[in-house]
C-alpha cells in the first residue's frame, strides 16, 4: 500500500478507537457519591472525637495521673477518677479472655473440622450466627438469671466473676464464628497434602490446619474483645456498681468475688450527672476507653503480622 | 522393604489393620519372593458414587510392582476418581462411597478393620495442583518423617528425598525459606520429594506434569524412571505421549451413557502393555482416543 497521503493510516484508525469514548459521566457521579458516603462518615466521628477530646482534655491536663488513679465518685468531681474502672475493665476482659477464647476456639474447631454435615449441626451453626446478633441487654439477663441467681454459690452474687462470665457469653459467638471463618478459609489442599503423607485427623489439624487459621483466629478474638470492653448494658444489669465502690488493698480473690465497675458503667453514670465538672469527667473517661479499645485492636494486628512471618 | 541409608522406619511396620493381623503378614511374606511382576493393587468389580451419582463403575484391573501404569481418558471419566480410591484419599469428600474391592497385596483397603492413615503411609500421593505446606522447605519434606516416627538422621533424609526428586541443587542452600516461595515446578518436585520421604511402597501421581514446563516435565519422567526401581508407580496423565514414553501398562478409561443415570459414568475401556494400547488397541474407542480423533 504505497499511497498514504490523504488517506488514515492503520494507526490512526487503531488510535481512533483506543482513545476512546467521551468521559465516562455516569461512573463520575458514581464515583463522587462514593467519596461523599465517605467524608460523611468520617466528618461525624471527627466531630465525636473533637467534641470528647476538647471536652476531656482539660482534666487530663490540670489532674494528669491522678485521674487515671483516682476512685469513683459521683459527689466530688475534683478528686473522682477511672482507676477502679480501669481495673474493673481490665479484670473483665482476663476472665472473657480465659473463658471465651478456648471455649469459643475449641467450639469452632469441633464444628468445622469434626462435626458431620448432619441437619442437626446445621441447626446448631445457624444458631451461633443468630446469638451473635442477639442484643447485649439480652444477655444481661441471661448473665442475672443465671450467673448471679442460679450459680450464686459459685459466683457470689454481683461479682466481677459474674459480670466477665457475662462477658465471656456474649462474645463467645462472635469468637465461634470468626474462629470458624478462619479454619474453613485454609484450603482444602493442605488437608489432602497432610493426609496424603499418612498423618491422622488430629496431626493434620494441629501441625497444618490450625498455625494457617492461626493470624485470622487471633484477629477475630482480639477484635472481639473491643466488643467486650465496651459493652455497658449487660453489666449494669447484672450489677456492675455505679457509685462508690469501696475497694483498696484487696486481694485478687475479694477483687473476683467483690463489687466491682467497669469504664463504660462509670462514663454511663458520670454522663447522666447534671454537673458541668462530671461532664468533663465523662469526656476524660470517654477517651481513656477509647485508647483502651484501640490498643486491643492495634494489639490484634500486631499479633497478626507476627503470626503471619513466622514460618 | 527398601533399605534407606539414612535409617528406616520402625521396621518391621505393623500392619495396616489397627490392631496387627497375623494373616496378612504371611500372605505379604510369600508375595515378596515371587519375580518383578508382583502385583500391588488388585481392584475387583469397583464402582464409586458420588452421592446417588455413579462416577465409576465395575472397574477391573491388576497393578504391577515396580511397574508404571498410566490410568489416560477425556476429562470427567473418573481417572483423578479411579487413583484416590487407591489410598482412600476419597474418604475426605464427604458423600463418596465405593464398593468393589481394592486389594493391595491381598488385603482389601476398604476392610473394616483397615486404618486409612496406615494405608495412606505406605501409598502416597502427589495431587494434580502443587500443594505445599505454609511452611519452609525442610519442614515440608520432614512432618512425614515425623509423624512416622522416623528416628534416623534427618538432614541426611531431606537431602536424599529432595535428591530423587531432582530438586537437591536448586534449594540446598534456602532450606529455610517458605516453599511458597518456590516455583510451580519447583513446589511439584517439592512435593514429590515429600512423598518419597516417607518411603511408602507405591506412589499415585494425578496428573503431576500439568502444571510444568516441559523441562520440569522431563526432570518429573526422569523421576520416575529412577523411583521405579523402588516404588511402583500409578500416574493419570492427559498427555498421550507421556504415557507412551513412561508406563509399561496402560488403562483407558471413557464416560458413557447408562441405563439408570443421567449423567455419564465412567467404564474401563481397555487395560494392556502401553505399546499394545497406542500401537494395536482392541477396542475402538480407544483407537480413536490415542489417535486423536476422540470427539
Ligand atoms: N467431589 C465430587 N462430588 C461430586 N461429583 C464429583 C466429585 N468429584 C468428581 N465428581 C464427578 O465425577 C466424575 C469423574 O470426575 P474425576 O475428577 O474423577 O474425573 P477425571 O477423569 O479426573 O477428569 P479430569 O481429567 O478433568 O481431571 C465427574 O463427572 C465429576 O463431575
Ligand atoms: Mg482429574
Amino acid at each position: 500500500m504505497a499511497s498514504r497521503a490523504g488517506s488514515l493510516t492503520a494507526s490512526d484508525l487503531v488510535a481512533a478507537s483506543l482513545h476512546g469514548r467521551k468521559r465516562d459521566i455516569g461512573g463520575g457521579i458514581f464515583q463522587a457519591l462514593l467519596i461523599l458516603a465517605l467524608f460523611v462518615s468520617l466528618l461525624v466521628l471527627l466531630v465525636l472525637l473533637y467534641d470528647v477530646i476538647s471536652g476531656g482534655i482539660s482534666v487530663f491536663s490540670e489532674r494528669g495521673a491522678d485521674f487515671l488513679r483516682g476512685r469513683l465518685s459521683i459527689v466530688t468531681a475534683a478528686t473522682a477518677g477511672v482507676g477502679q474502672g480501669i481495673f474493673g475493665t481490665l479484670l473483665l476482659t482476663v476472665i472473657v479472655v480465659l473463658v471465651a477464647f478456648p471455649l469459643g476456639i475449641a467450639a469452632a474447631i469441633y464444628l468445622e473440622e469434626f462435626a458431620e454435615d448432619t441437619r442437626f449441626n446445621r441447626f446448631i451453626n445457624v444458631n451461633i450466627r443468630n446469638l451473635a446478633g442477639v442484643p447485649s441487654i439480652v444477655y444481661g439477663l441471661l448473665g442475672l438469671a443465671i450467673f448471679v441467681k442460679l450459680l450464686a454459690e459459685f459466683t457470689g452474687g454481683r461479682t466481677a466473676l459474674a459480670g466477665g462470665l457475662t462477658l465471656a457469653v456474649l462474645v463467645l459467638p462472635i469468637v465461634i464464628i470468626t474462629s470458624a471463618e478462619a479454619l474453613r478459609a485454609v484450603p482444602h489442599s493442605i488437608r489432602e497434602a497432610g493426609y496424603g503423607v499418612g498423618a491422622t485427623r488430629w496431626e493434620v489439624i494441629r501441625s497444618h490446619v490450625l498455625p494457617s487459621a492461626a493470624p485470622g483466629i487471633l484477629t477475630g478474638t482480639v477484635l472481639s474483645l473491643s466488643r467486650a470492653i465496651g459493652e455497658t448494658a449487660p453489666l449494669l444489669l447484672v450489677g456492675a456498681v455505679t457509685g462508690f465502690l469501696a475497694s483498696g488493698g484487696a486481694s485478687l480473690y475479694e477483687q473476683l468475688y467483690g463489687g466491682y465497675t467497669a469504664l463504660p458503667v462509670v462514663i454511663f453514670r458520670w454522663a447522666s450527672l447534671p454537673s458541668q465538672d462530671f461532664r468533663a469527667l465523662t469526656s476524660a473517661a470517654i477517651i481513656v476507653l477509647l485508647a483502651l479499645t484501640l490498643t486491643a485492636n492495634a494489639l490484634a494486628i500486631i499479633l497478626r503480622n507476627r503470626y503471619e512471618r513466622k514460618w | 522393604m527398601k533399605a534407606m541409608d539414612a535409617g528406616t522406619l520402625t521396621e518391621p511396620r505393623e500392619g495396616l489393620h489397627a490392631r496387627p493381623h497375623i494373616e496378612v503378614e504371611v500372605q505379604q511374606q510369600s508375595e515378596r519372593q515371587l519375580p518383578s511382576r508382583d502385583v500391588v493393587f488388585s481392584i475387583r468389580d469397583l464402582s464409586v458414587y458420588y452421592g446417588g451419582f455413579k462416577a465409576v463403575r465395575n472397574v477391573s484391573l491388576d497393578i504391577f510392582q515396580n511397574q508404571i501404569t498410566a490410568l489416560i481418558g477425556p476429562s470427567g471419566c473418573g481417572k483423578t476418581t479411579m487413583i484416590r480410591c487407591l489410598n482412600r484419599m476419597n474418604d475426605l469428600i464427604e458423600n463418596a462411597r465405593v464398593d468393589g474391592e481394592v486389594l493391595y497385596h491381598g488385603v482389601n483397603l476398604y476392610d473394616k478393620r483397615v486404618d486409612a492413615v496406615e494405608v495412606r503411609r505406605r501409598i502416597g500421593m502427589v495431587f494434580q495442583r502443587p500443594n505445599p505446606f505454609p511452611k519452609s522447605i525442610y519442614d515440608n519434606i520432614t512432618f512425614g518423617p515425623k509423624i512416622a516416627g522416623f528416628k534416623g538422621n534427618m538432614d541426611e533424609l531431606v537431602e536424599q528425598s529432595l535428591q530423587k526428586a531432582a530438586l537437591w541443587d536448586e534449594v540446598k542452600d534456602r532450606l529455610k525459606e517458605s516453599a511458597w516461595s518456590l516455583s510451580g515446578g519447583q513446589q511439584q518436585r517439592l512435593c514429590i520429594a515429600r512423598c518419597v520421604a516417607v518411603q511408602p511402597d507405591v506412589i499415585l501421581m494425578d496428573e503431576p506434569c500439568s502444571a510444568l514446563d516441559p523441562i520440569a516435565t522431563a526432570r518429573v519422567e526422569d523421576l520416575m524412571q529412577d523411583l521405579k526401581s523402588e516404588y511402583s508407580i500409578v500416574i493419570v496423565t492427559h498427555n498421550m505421549q507421556q504415557a507412551a514414553r513412561v508406563s509399561e501398562m496402560t488403562a483407558f478409561f471413557t464416560a458413557e451413557v447408562q441405563e439408570d443415570q443421567d449423567r455419564r459414568t465412567g467404564v474401563l475401556v481397555e487395560y494392556d502393555k502401553t505399546e499394545q494400547i497406542f500401537t494395536n488397541p482392541s477396542d475402538e474407542r480407544t483407537e480413536n482416543y490415542v489417535t486423536g480423533r476422540f470427539g
